[in-house]
């Protein structure tokens, strides 16, 4: 089994052309007519590299949910989508709460090989929004957890997420609200407006997203503390949020590929693929998303993969689960929602989908580009590939996704993790291949 | 007809067509022998996950009168509680061989479903869904207003030209969606009335005039009011203060009954909360069609099991 | 598809006229007869029989109609039909002789069908049936009273029956093997 790449011919973000020498887990080499020894040649010509993606937001379900995803899946899904570095929100069972929780996930992404797994802390004991979780002993466990968030619930209570944003100051940590007033979105199935009054579903306003986001941000100025907006859906969030960064205050924000491509006419099927938290918005709110995306005001793409087993999805649209996956598709429908009106290049994909994720969620191991010395993260993209979206093209466990029978552009070539390949010709490699490097090159580390 | 899911999507010659067949569905319950052989040997099925007796016997009434099998199934207290799905429960149904399933169901939608799952064939009759529509409550009630103002001659004719004012809760008022979009196709001009917390934040695509004021609305003569049932529990998520606020500015109360023109048509899909959004003199008033609605009732699905259930079922 | 035309407007006029006197015959005049037209063109020649037996009996006679949609066996085989009003004469048909009116007799099916549609409404006398045209194919034991032409036709041709009222001109065609 070879451990060193030589890919030739592919185009930079920015245009250029290079051979790429993978060696060792790291990017060895950049140029032109390169040649490596014992190297596996991977014509690149007509591809475009990436930096290997990087997603601040996945539901990785394990431990608890195995039933709809495990991190080995889950990161499938991932690398099968270009990613070589997931976030995994806490709401797991057992919430990712203690350090021992987010150890076992960091240690089960080691033993998969897919990804880098990296865990998100619960900012509230079990998520209930009452008391906040040991941060400290996640902060400094095997994990080294940065990022914090109660995500499938917003922290609601003003005063705990106060001290939550000036507690992790103390090690550089940033929390990652997930903004709806609780009280305002009691049974809200869709987006209140329109569709919703027509269709009689109950309404989930804009402003119970603003609202939390535009007291969040005063919270993080009156303190001094970095936040972060989880899924940012609407319009008048783009508003609070451009207001905020002009002001100087130290906020992130993502958006998930679905928002910058579905909205809520969707909703009239009733299919309950559609259905998902914060919900689908008008039309106008895509468009003043995909602006924010481009203008730097959201500064980054998350999937929110949430997968669920098929009975959550295939019942009456009330009962049904919030969530879409996303993993696999994401890179293609940020392809056709924003490079292909030409609001972003691959330059900006790279800054949106790898080094800034990175860098909010404070890992060194990925984002640092295709440069020479780097981590060997790297991800061959198709630009001109054209599919129709199904079943075949999702690795994980979900099947709940709303981009079936769509076509969509782009497709992923391979994909390096750390310097191997966990896909190859638009194909995962074996469970047992990927999973065998991981162990060598962990105990390479440790000689 | 595949399947009658909502009013919005009907057309105006399906509407009619409709109506008129209640009409001869009318004739028929004019007679000793009530029963028609129609649908002999289709099975019909009452599929309610919510409690409305008034609705299910009428559909009961509307499918033995076509000679139907019927089976009630309540899902209410059911398997259905205790976790089986809408899919398996459609499942079952479609092995018993239902041909149609008239379906009351607490989720918006569910019908729809149903209809578009593949989980089974029948046709789908929506007798309610959630807070989104009930289109055999529409269609019996313009039933009722064309019988009232053309009488024998009611076959073939539209609402044209007639002003129809809804009054109450049309926030969560499945009976008020439908007949906004029904009413509308058949050319009546419809007004709500609610209090602004009952209304939906965004109409724009509602072929309606909203106002908050009921006496400014019936002072300009609506040839229809229609009074809608308040529930209790509103007032607990501040809708509205208290019954009695409500009564003193959205109630069909005596003072404002006296004022209508005798001419009026006074409706209400019951059950009534008399004295709160009706009066009782109002309810009772000669005006009211409370009775003849429930009488309609019967042939309009009558009519609707009918269209469902003869003629090509392919597709 | 070749039309043939069959019974021309004359043809139809001394059919209805024979018909006519046959039926005031065969019930010795016109008391206690009840002339049922079955949609949609039956009712039309029930309504041109009444006019006929009024001129020859001095005594005014109007026809009803009688709609067999709810009454077929075979609902789910055709497109959905809309069914017609049924219009009873107001002495009803206890007691009576009702003459059931049809343009073409073929299968059978749709006479049983308004036999059952008798059955609901009353008890009459006796039931009778007359039909312009009879095309055989019989899959009930059911055969007219009274027919103004037999017309021995293949099951693929279609026969075409035209009424001025309706059709704007009075003729019977043959559509010969319409596939
Ligand atoms: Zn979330």
């Amino acid at each position: 089994m070879t451990n060193t790449y030589l890919i030739s011919g592919a185009a930079l973000p920015d245009g250029t052309r290079t051979d790429i020498v993978l060696k060792d887990g790291l990017i060895a080499e950049l140029g032109t007519g390169l040649s490596a020894a014992g190297a596996q040649r991977i014509d690149a010509d007509g591809l475009v590299a990436l930096p290997g993606l990087v997603d601040l937001h996945t539901h990785l379900r394990e431990p608890g949910y195995e039933q709809s995803e495990t991190v080995l899946t889950g990161t499938q899904a991932a690398a099968a989508g270009g990613f070589t570095a997931v976030f995994a929100m806490a709401n797991t069972s057992p919430v990712a709460d203690t350090a021992g929780v987010v150890e076992q996930e960091l240690s089960l992404g080691e033993q998969a090989g897919y990804a880098t797994v990296q865990p998100i802390g619960a900012v509230t004991v079990g998520l209930a929004g009452e008391q906040l979780a040991e941060l400290g002993a996640m902060a400094s466990s095997r994990a080294r957890v940065r990022v914090f968030s109660d995500d499938g619930a917003c922290v609601w209570d003003p005063v705990l997420m106060r001290r939550a944003l000036e507690y992790v100051k103390s090690f550089d940590g940033v929390i990652a609200q997930h903004a709806q007033e609780p009280r305002l979105t009691v049974g809200a199935q869709m987006n209140e407006g329109a569709v919703s009054g027509e269709l009689g579903l109950t309404g989930w306003p804009a402003v119970a997203e603003e609202s939390i986001i535009a007291r969040d941000v005063l919270l993080a100025e009156h303190v001094g503390s970095s936040l972060h907006i989880c899924h940012v859906s609407t319009a008048g969030s783009v508003d609070v949020l451009r207001w905020a960064k002009a002001r100087g205050i130290r906020v992130t924000a993502e958006v998930t590929p679905h928002h910058l491509l579905l909205d809520e006419e969707l909703v009239r099927s009733f299919d309950a693929r559609y259905k998902v938290n914060p919900p689908l918005r008008r039309p106008e709110d895509v468009l003043a998303l995909r602006e924010a995306l481009a203008d730097g005001t959201i500064d980054i793409v998350a999937t929110d993969h949430a997968p669920h087993p098929v009975e959550s999805k295939d019942c009456e649209w009330d009962a049904a689960a919030n969530g879409m996956v996303g993993l696999e598709s994401a890179l293609s429908v940020v392809h056709a929602s924003v490079v292909e009106s030409g609001q972003l290049d691959w330059t900006d994909i790279a800054r949106v989908l790898s080094s800034e994720p990175a860098r909010i969620g404070r890992i060194t191991s990925h984002g640092q580009g295709i440069v020479a010395g780097a981590p060997g993260q790297v991800t061959l993209y198709d630009p001109s590939a054209s599919r129709e979206f199904g079943t075949a093209d999702l690795t994980g466990k979900g099947v709940n996704s709303p981009f079936f029978g769509r076509t969509l552009p782009g497709r992923v070539i391979a994909t390096f993790h750390n310097g191997f390949a966990t896909v190859l010709d638009g194909e995962l490699r074996p469970t047992e291949d990927v999973a065998r490097f991981a162990a060598e090159q962990r105990m390479g580390a440790r000689v | 007809m595949r399947h009658l899911l909502s009013t919005r999507d009907l057309d105006l010659d399906t509407a009619i067509r409709l109506l008129d067949v209640a009409e001869d569905m009318a004739d028929t319950q004019q007679r000793e022998v009530k029963k028609l052989p129609t649908l002999r040997g289709k099975t019909v099925v009452n599929l309610f996950f919510e409690d409305s007796t008034r609705t299910r016997i009428s559909f009961e009434a509307a499918a033995k009168r076509l000679s139907a099998d019927v089976i009630n199934f309540s899902a209410k207290g059911s398997s259905v509680s205790k976790g089986e799905s809408l899919k398996d429960t459609a499942q079952t149904l479609q092995a018993m061989g239902a041909d149609a399933v008239v379906i009351r169901h607490p989720a918006s939608g569910a019908p729809q479903t149903l209809a578009t799952s593949g989980w089974i064939d029948a046709g789908i009759l929506n007798a309610g869904d959630g807070t989104h529509e009930h289109p055999t409550q529409a269609l019996l009630d313009a039933f009722t207003i064309r019988k009232r103002v053309h009488g024998a001659g009611s076959r073939g004719k539209s609402l044209d030209g007639l002003a129809v004012t809804i009054v109450g809760d049309i926030l969560h008022s499945r009976v008020a969606r439908s007949n906004v979009w029904l009413l509308t196709t058949l050319g009546a001009t419809v007004t709500l009335v609610a209090p602004p917390t009952l209304v939906p934040v965004d109409t724009r695509n509602w072929p309606v005039t909203i106002g908050y004021d009921l006496d400014d609305a019936l002072a300009s003569g609506p040839d229809v009011v229609m009074m809608l049932r308040i529930q209790g529990e509103r007032m607990r998520d501040a809708f509205f203060p208290n019954s009695r606020e409500y009564s003193r500015r959205w109630g069909l109360d005596d003072g404002r009954l006296h004022r209508l023109e005798p001419t009026t048509i006074v409706m209400h899909p019951g059950p009534m909360n008399r004295g709160l959004e009706i009066s009782a003199a109002a309810a009772d008033s000669p005006m009211s069609t409370v009775r003849e609605q429930v009488t309609n009732g019967v042939s309009v699905r009558m009519a609707a099991l009918y269209l469902l259930l003869s003629g090509d079922r392919e597709n | 598809m070749s039309a043939r035309v069959v019974f021309q407007q004359a043809d139809i006029a001394r059919a209805l006229t024979r018909i006519s006197h046959e039926i005031l015959e065969s019930n010795r005049g016109a008391d206690d007869l009840v002339l049922l037209g079955i949609p949609t063109r039956g009712v039309v020649l029930a309504d041109r029989i009444a006019a006929i037996i009024s001129d020859i009996s001095g005594t005014p006679m109007e026809a009803g109609s009688l709609d067999v949609t709810m009454y077929r066996d075979d609902l789910a085989k055709h497109p959905t039909r809309t069914p017609s009003p049924t219009r009873i004469p107001a002495s009803g048909i206890d007691g009576k002789t009702v003459i059931l009116v049809d343009d073409v007799l073929y299968s059978g099916r749709t006479i049983r069908a308004a036999l059952d549609a008798i059955g609901d409404i009353g008890r009459p006398r006796a039931v009778r049936l007359a039909a312009l045209i009879d095309r055989g194919h019989r899959e009930l034991p059911i055969r007219p009273d009274f027919v103004g032409k037999n017309l021995p036709s293949a099951q693929t041709e279609r026969i075409n029956v035209h009424l001025s009222e309706i059709d704007g001109a009075d003729l019977v065609s043959i559509d010969s093997a319409a596939r």
